[in-house]
């Protein structure tokens, strides 16, 4: 692939061909505001945000369709590019509760504030789940609304709770279309499509059945790509941001895919599969998205040794326990004793598990599930 | 998998024969769609009309257990019409005249008959395979949970060397493993014949190695295999056991005898996160910590070590399960135990394990390595057999068509075939404890063509009663074009319909792998 040389904002930047202008500004850190884009999806040019000013081109092309090419002089932030998007954006507002980004306070408004109740009950930002953690807030406060001049229009819609794991509340979808066309391009599924037409229009199943009636496969893609709070999972909407996170291995089939445990209190929040990899690349399914969590935490986990005493089992010390396990297998012959290992435990685990089987009793009846 | 599940995608035809990927690798799947949308050829082999069939070019619905006809089939058209890498053949493989020899016994009508797939599907699906280069072959225990999975994997292997079709990127031999570290128990030995790394206990000098490492008197003969101890202890031979997180009642076939087995012990000691079937009948229940837990590593189906991390303390008194381990050999008085963290075993691992010599949890920061890695300077080996198979030259191996154990009959009609469900996982320890899955699918359903069940009397939705010679099971029915005529379906997961009490033990004499696919059994109405 050849290199080709653009000038974005005055800097001479590298690029490959192939790449769009939008691809080659990432690239070299450079922020160029968007919401319909999204890496594995393919371009789309809806929002219009990303927007930019190129020599010799007329009008003002969206650099994510925008092939770049050798020796393309582009602006990404000219006041007329700025102006664009501000009436973009107005446009968006006007069909989402924005108190979040233009209210008077928002500045000093600390977490245990009482709400000044200058903003309708209905449209304050503590009632959003993304407030904080919201792509169209940060894509606000780069381009700057001071206030909208639209009236905002509420679409008046509820929320759809039906599914176990997320929610829908298309009152703050934005029809960037992201969930749309993860859920066709990337998951082959097209289970939502958007419906209607005009002012009416928004991301659906075929004929406003449930979820539950619909080909969706519940891997909950469509919650980790939209860019504000109208796809949520339940969980989180009660839970606020998280404190930690640890990146982890996926505990169910042998794909492997690579998650993110978002902590909060000692406790998983939520499951979000990990981007940069080889092996999942930001997808999972449905029961390592949101099939974890209530398992580790579940009240039925073993919290202590057990010993079989009068044909029950009753609560031990790891002494007692450890105690009777060795004693009682030291005392039988050694190819009288079996060893079955796991195929969900660590390699560190059955490593050592196959050397106490093999140096223990001196034989290699030690093996595991494979075949099952 | 001989490749990597990023080359799927880019693949030019896909074989997917005994997977049902979206329901049981859903991410892998994603690969396949990838390389559907890019304009690559996709042929599915399946009985059951899965969700892939939907992106399929061309849909092969064999009969359950007639998996060696239908590829050497497949191979018998590639050789007539002279589509064979005959370059690959010469340069790579041998035994290749005695295999065309005994492709005779494969003519495409016998291979219809048996497998009952038109004859001209099996030549254009043969064409397919053999003209769109590069082509990957992914499959599952759909193949290998035969009385002759063995055979089945071969009858891959051949087809795959007969067109190049290995060694390169987006082609390969690419088994689906099921589980989180299936690939990562067997790489470190948990196998009655190998060490770690496939190292031979019947090998002189890797017993002595061991022996030397370890400290210890070991054997060199090779040891029980689960469903082999299942018999020991049946018959008294083997009188304690030390289950670390397995629940067999589950997931051994005919599993009532494995129930009996495990109540004739002397001695149970279950090691496990949660209250088994299993758990409940030991004498000892030690708790162990979940995946969140602890440390340490899992190795993916495509051979790749990935790090696993602790996110917070175990809940209550739970351990790791190599610490439970380690303090039992201690107290046992057996040396080499006294590991104070799983990166201290990674690198004994790594010392003893050549194809896990250069991992170390270091280098794991940077992302997954994919074995072999044998030096700390090795990038790891996203495709095997590159340059030469592990044996040398790749084997041609002649196979013959042998029909499962049990086959329905007048008393049992129908041919059950198991598997899993998107939703659940394995015998349901974890995701029957969460309740969103649960509310998408809470109970065993069987899969029944409209045509039987308007035979039985049966409505979709009914209460059904499933018997095979081992057992019988309540399950729902669920009636279905997905499942051809004279073939049942159920899922592993639910205990209170348990398709392994139903399945035939008739295990493949290689793999030692029981005969989950295929088993024959009676469906009625249940009056209750």
């Amino acid at each position: 692939m050849g290199e080709i040389t653009l000038t974005i904002d005055g800097q001479e930047i590298i690029g490959d061909e192939g790449m769009t202008v939008l691809d080659v500004a990432k690239r070299a850190g450079i922020y160029i505001p968007t919401l319909c884009y999204h890496p594995d999806l393919a371009p789309y040019g809806a929002c219009r945000l990303c927007i930019v000013e190129i020599e010799k081109m007329r009008g003002l092309p969206t650099s994510c369709t925008t092939p770049a090419n050798n020796g393309m002089v582009v602006q990404t932030k000219t006041p007329q590019l700025q102006e664009f998007r501000r009436g973009v954006l107005e446009l968006m507002l006007s069909e989402h509760p924005h108190p979040c980004l233009t209210c008077w306070r928002r500045e000093r408004c600390g977490p245990f504030d009482i709400c000044l109740r200058n903003v309708d009950v209905t449209q304050r930002c503590v009632l959003c789940p993304k407030n904080k953690i919201c792509e169209l807030q940060d894509v606000v406060d780069y381009i700057g609304i001071a206030d909208v001049d639209l009236p905002y229009t509420s679409r008046e819609l509820p929320v759809d709770r039906e599914n176990p794991f997320f929610e829908r509340d298309y009152n703050l979808c934005i029809l960037c279309g992201r969930c749309v066309r993860m859920c066709q391009e990337v998951r082959g599924i097209g289970a939502i499509a958007f419906t209607s037409r005009g002012s009416e229009s928004l991301p659906g199943t075929a004929f406003g059945r449930p979820l539950r009636d619909s080909d969706c496969k519940y891997c909950g893609a469509c919650v980790d790509v939209c860019p504000t709070g109208a796809l949520i999972e339940r969980r989180r909407k009660w839970e606020g941001v998280a404190e930690d996170k640890v990146a982890t291995t996926c505990p169910y089939c042998g794909v492997g895919c690579q998650l993110e445990l978002e902590l909060k209190g000692g406790r998983i929040m939520e499951v979000i599969p990990l981007q940069d990899n080889d092996v999942n690349r930001g997808q999972a399914c449905v029961k390592g998205r949101f099939g974890i969590t209530e398992f580790v935490h579940h009240p039925d986990r073993l919290t202590t040794p057990l010993i079989k005493k009068n044909g029950g089992l009753e609560e031990a010390t790891w002494d007692e326990a450890l105690e009777l396990v060795a004693s009682k297998l030291s005392g039988l012959k050694k190819d009288e004793v079996a060893v079955i290992s796991s195929a969900k435990c660590t390699n560190e685990d059955n490593y050592v598990v196959q050397k106490f089987a093999r140096t223990a009793f001196g034989h290699n009846s030690v093996d595991h599930c494979a075949r099952l | 998998m001989t490749n990597s599940i990023r080359e799927i995608g880019n693949a030019a035809c896909i074989l997917a024969i005994g997977t049902n990927t979206t329901e049981a690798h859903p991410v892998i799947a994603l690969e396949i769609k990838k390389a559907v949308r890019q304009g690559g050829k996709l042929i599915v082999a399946n009985t059951r009309e899965i969700e892939l069939v939907q992106n399929a070019d061309i849909w092969l619905r064999h009969r359950p257990g007639t998996d060696v006809a239908l590829l050497t089939g497949m191979v018998k058209v590639i050789v007539d019409e002279g589509l064979a890498d005959t370059a690959f053949i010469e340069e790579r493989c041998e035994n290749f005249d005695d295999f065309k020899e005994s492709l005779k016994a494969f003519d495409l009508d016998s291979v219809s008959h048996i497998t009952g797939v038109p004859a001209e599907k099996i030549a254009e699906a043969a064409r397919t395979y053999a003209t769109n280069s590069p082509a990957s072959i992914l499959y599952a225990m759909g193949i290998t949970q035969h009385s002759h999975g063995t055979d089945n994997v071969m009858a891959i292997a051949n087809l795959a060397m007969l067109t190049g079709n290995i060694g390169k990127p987006s082609t390969g031999v690419n088994p689906l493993r099921g589980q989180n570290n299936v690939q990562g128990a067997c790489d470190l030995g948990a196998l009655p014949n190998v060490y770690p790394g496939y190292q031979s206990v019947a090998d002189a000098a890797i017993k002595e190695k061991f022996e030397k490492a370890w400290g210890a008197t070991l054997s060199d003969k090779p040891g029980l295999t689960v469903t082999e101890m299942f018999d020991g202890a049946h018959k008294g031979t083997i009188k304690a056991m030390y289950i670390v997180g397995e629940n067999p009642p589950l997931s051994e076939p005919d599993a009532n005898h494995a129930i009996e087995a495990l109540t004739k012990l002397d001695f149970l000691v279950v090691q496990d996160i949660f209250m088994s079937e299993t758990a409940e009948l030991a004498d000892v229940v030690l708790p162990a910590a979940s995946f969140a837990e602890k440390d340490g590593t899992f190795t993916n189906t495509e051979r790749r070590v990935q790090r696993v991390r602790q996110a917070f303390e175990p809940v209550g008194d739970a351990k790791p399960d190599w610490w439970i381990t380690c303090q039992i050999a201690r107290k046992m008085g057996i040396n080499g135990f006294d590991f104070e963290s799983s990166a201290e075993i990674m690198t004994e691992i790594a010392s003893l394990t050549p194809s896990y010599g250069g991992i170390s949890y270091e280098r794991l920061e940077e992302g997954g390595l994919q074995w072999p890695c044998p030096t700390p300077e090795h990038p790891g080996t996203p495709i095997l057999h590159a340059q030469q198979f592990s044996r040398g030259k790749g084997h041609f191996v002649p196979l013959e068509y042998k029909p499962s154990v049990e086959l329905p009959d007048d008393e049992y009609p129908l041919l059950l075939t198991t598997g899993r469900s998107l939703f659940h996982w394995h015998s349901g320890t974890m995701t029957r404890r969460v309740g969103g899955l649960n509310d998408l699918l809470g109970e065993g359903w069987v899969d029944i063509s409209p045509m039987d069940a308007e035979k039985l009397g049966i409505a979709h939705g009914d209460h059904v009663k499933v018997s095979s010679r081992r057992g019988s099971v309540p399950a729902r029915a669920n009636v279905t074009e997905v499942s051809d005529e004279g073939v049942v379906y159920m899922n592993m997961h639910f205990a209170e319909s348990s398709a392994n009490v139903l399945t035939n033990p008739a295990l493949d004499p290689v793999a030692k792998i029981p005969e989950f696919k295929v088993c024959a059994v009676r469906v009625e109405k249940n009056s209750n």
